[in-house]
């Protein structure tokens, strides 16, 4: 059983208008292994922020608060030494590195996570079943990391380093956004398939509700100007099917389908 | 980073996300140029002309002002498949000089102070199965030692050759590399000198018909480095690839010129280098001329030149340049650019646990990677992979 505790966590991030602007201004949550939470906000409510603030990504600077994974204090640790401690985040814009092949590419990431490289024989296989479970060609292992993706095959291949490196807890940044119908079933398959072991905790972040047909969560957060406004069950996201983030925001901006 | 294609005569190397670099079009043609085997005919440039604007004329010690003399030699060894002829000359041997005359006064002052030089023959019909390897060691540190080298592979053979700079001291020499008709030759010139080493070379490409030729230039020693490479076909469907790798540290020069001169129909030419610069002071050069001559309809030239700047105060310069004086051609581009070292990619590689350290290695490596795969000698390959980890480790921290 394990804890993913966010407390009171203050981010802020360098603008070429304003100079450091707070984009989260004291985020709590709490995420248990087993548990799937859903986490809307309007655009510009600062959602992506806290997935890489969590993340440790070095544009976004913490002020205050704390990360700890298991009662160890995350935001102490570096980007490397986070991901080796069981944290995942599956990036909305998936970054392209020339010239390192994805089987590389994953062997080396599964080799740093795991502790030791992978057999040879059975990593082999096993990235071929990932790879065909999300309908992605084989050719795409000796291609260049995320190269020439189109957005959908960047998302597919996030998903595939999740159902690879098992973390304990996976962030997941609006990985349904620009994803066709087929897409976002093939997607939301491997999201299931990885939580299917019942320990694994997620942080679904997105804008709309319509992969919520696909993922069930357990806890549904409203995101609003860099904190959580409300906090529920499933019923939480009909109501924003419903009626968009007006109650929250005073603005219309639709939660439904995009 | 992006790359950006030009389809006509050139200016420029795009600066795509603010690491330093300069551009200035040319003013008159950089590819008829003048050329001459006597040194008196060329002034002591003084640093601003086109051709000596990067280069600082300091830390020539003296190459290029006749103030530098003969204080040692080159040694030079030749080992590899006995097929190759290797012959050891004097200067009045007329096979020297043929492949092109010199185009600049170090070159010219290389030419006229060698005593003795270097031929290396791949003999008619022959296949070398082996690589040839010409190492060259320099004279040693504060001296200076002129040189002559020319590899020369007679109709229809096939060799691959590595030309292995090494050790300290003041160099100026010329490299001669011929590959006669319907031959293939490959050349591998590795300048890897010690950190006081100074060298001027000027190598002069020459192809017979339908001859294949190879080059991989690769820098990482040396205080100041700079190699001047032209290219000319002698006849129709010449076809000449020429690759580099450089990586400069903290304080070194890294120059490279090249030109492809088109004055033959149908011939090809590809260029292609890539380099890394990390630490103060680091600095590399790359002119990349092409020039496409009214004759040489059907020409089919590229040329690309990418730069990673992987620390602050590092600057790269690249300037690209395609004359084109017939309308009939294949095709013709050329692409520059130079990059900073990508924090979004560190950042995704180490989000999946990869190490800060394993990480930019893959980064950079990935860089060189088309490159490095393309070098056919297995020994030479992983020592280049293994100098560029190595020089990675130095100033990883």
């Amino acid at each position: 059983m394990a804890t993913l505790e966010i407390k009171d966590l203050h981010a802020e991030v360098d603008t070429e208008e304003e100079g450091s602007k707070e984009i989260l201004t004291g985020v709590n949550l709490t995420v248990r292994s087993g548990e799937i939470h859903a986490f809307m906000g309007p655009n510009g409510s600062g959602k992506s922020t806290l997935a890489y603030a969590v993340a440790g990504h070095p544009k976004y600077r913490v002020t205050s608060g704390s990360v700890l994974l298991d009662g160890e204090e995350v935001l102490e640790m570096s980007v490397d030494e986070r991901a080796r401690a069981g944290l995942f985040l599956a990036m909305q814009y998936p970054v392209e590195v020339p010239g390192v092949s994805m089987s590389n590419f994953l062997r080396s990431a599964a080799t740093a996570t795991r502790g030791e490289a992978p057999q040879v024989r059975h990593w082999v296989k096993e990235v071929k079943q990932a790879m065909s479970d999300l309908e992605i060609d084989e050719s795409f292992s000796e291609r260049s990391v995320n190269e020439g993706f189109s957005g959908g095959e960047k998302k597919r291949h996030e998903i595939l380093q999740l159902d690879l490196l098992k973390p304990k807890f996976a962030i997941l940044d609006e990985t349904d956004s620009g994803l066709d119908v087929d897409a976002l079933r093939v997607v939301s398959d491997g999201i299931n398939r990885y939580t299917e072991s019942g320990d694994k905790g997620v942080l679904l972040i997105t804008h709309y509700t319509r992969i919520l047909k696909h993922i069930k969560p357990d806890y549904v957060h409203v995101f609003v100007k860099g904190q959580v406004a409300e906090s529920g069950g499933p019923e939480l996201a009909d109501e924003l099917e419903e009626s968009g983030y007006v109650r929250f925001t005073g603005k219309k901006e639709a939660a439904a389908q995009s | 980073m992006t790359e950006s294609t030009l389809e006509t005569s050139g200016r420029n190397g795009l600066d795509e996300s603010g690491a330093q670099n300069s551009a200035v079009p040319p003013r008159s043609s950089r590819g008829h140029r003048f050329t001459s085997y006597d040194v008196r005919a060329f002034e002591v440039p003084g640093g601003r002309e086109e051709d000596w604007r990067f280069t600082p004329m300091k830390r020539l010690r003296g190459l290029h002002d006749g103030s530098a003399s003969a204080t040692g030699s080159l040694e030079v060894e030749v080992t590899g498949d006995s097929a190759a002829k290797v012959e050891t000359v004097d200067r009045s041997d007329e096979r020297l000089g043929t492949a092109g005359a010199p185009a600049d006064r170090i070159a010219a002052q290389a030419w006229s102070s060698f005593t003795e030089a270097t031929v290396v023959t791949i003999p008619k019909d022959t296949q070398a199965a082996e690589p040839v390897t010409v190492t060259v060691h320099g004279p040693g540190q504060d001296r200076t030692a002129y040189g002559h080298l020319q590899v020369r592979a007679e109709p229809l053979s096939e060799a691959v050759v590595v030309l292995d700079y090494r050790g300290s001291g003041i160099i100026g020499d010329n490299v001669e590399m011929i590959a006669e008709d319907s031959a293939r030759l490959s050349v591998i010139t590795i300048h890897d000198f010690a950190d006081d080493a100074t060298q001027v070379s000027s190598e002069h490409v020459h192809l017979g018909k339908d001859a294949v030729f190879r080059h991989f230039a690769v820098s990482l020693g040396g205080d100041l480095v700079r190699v001047n490479t032209k290219v000319t076909f002698g006849d129709r469907g010449g076809d000449a690839d020429l690759l580099g790798v450089y990586f400069a540290d903290s304080g070194q020069h890294l120059e490279h010129r090249l030109l492809m001169d088109h004055a033959q129909p149908n011939c090809r030419s590809n260029v292609t280098y890539k380099g890394a610069l990390q630490g103060d002071s680091a600095r590399s050069v790359w002119i990349g001329d092409v020039l496409i001559q009214a004759r040489a309809e059907g020409t089919e030239t590229f040329e690309l030149n990418r730069n990673l700047v992987l620390t602050e105060g590092a600057r790269a310069d690249s300037v690209p340049n395609l004359e084109i004086e017939t309308g009939e051609i294949a095709g013709a581009g050329h692409a520059s650019a130079i990059g900073r070292f990508d924090d979004e990619q560190l950042f995704y590689l180490q989000a999946r646990g990869i190490p800060y350290d394993q990480a930019r290695r893959l980064v950079v490596r990935g860089f060189f990677g088309e490159i490095l795969q393309k070098i056919t000698v297995d020994e030479v390959r992983e020592r280049l992979e293994a100098a560029i980890d190595k020089e990675l480790a130095a100033a990883g921290e």
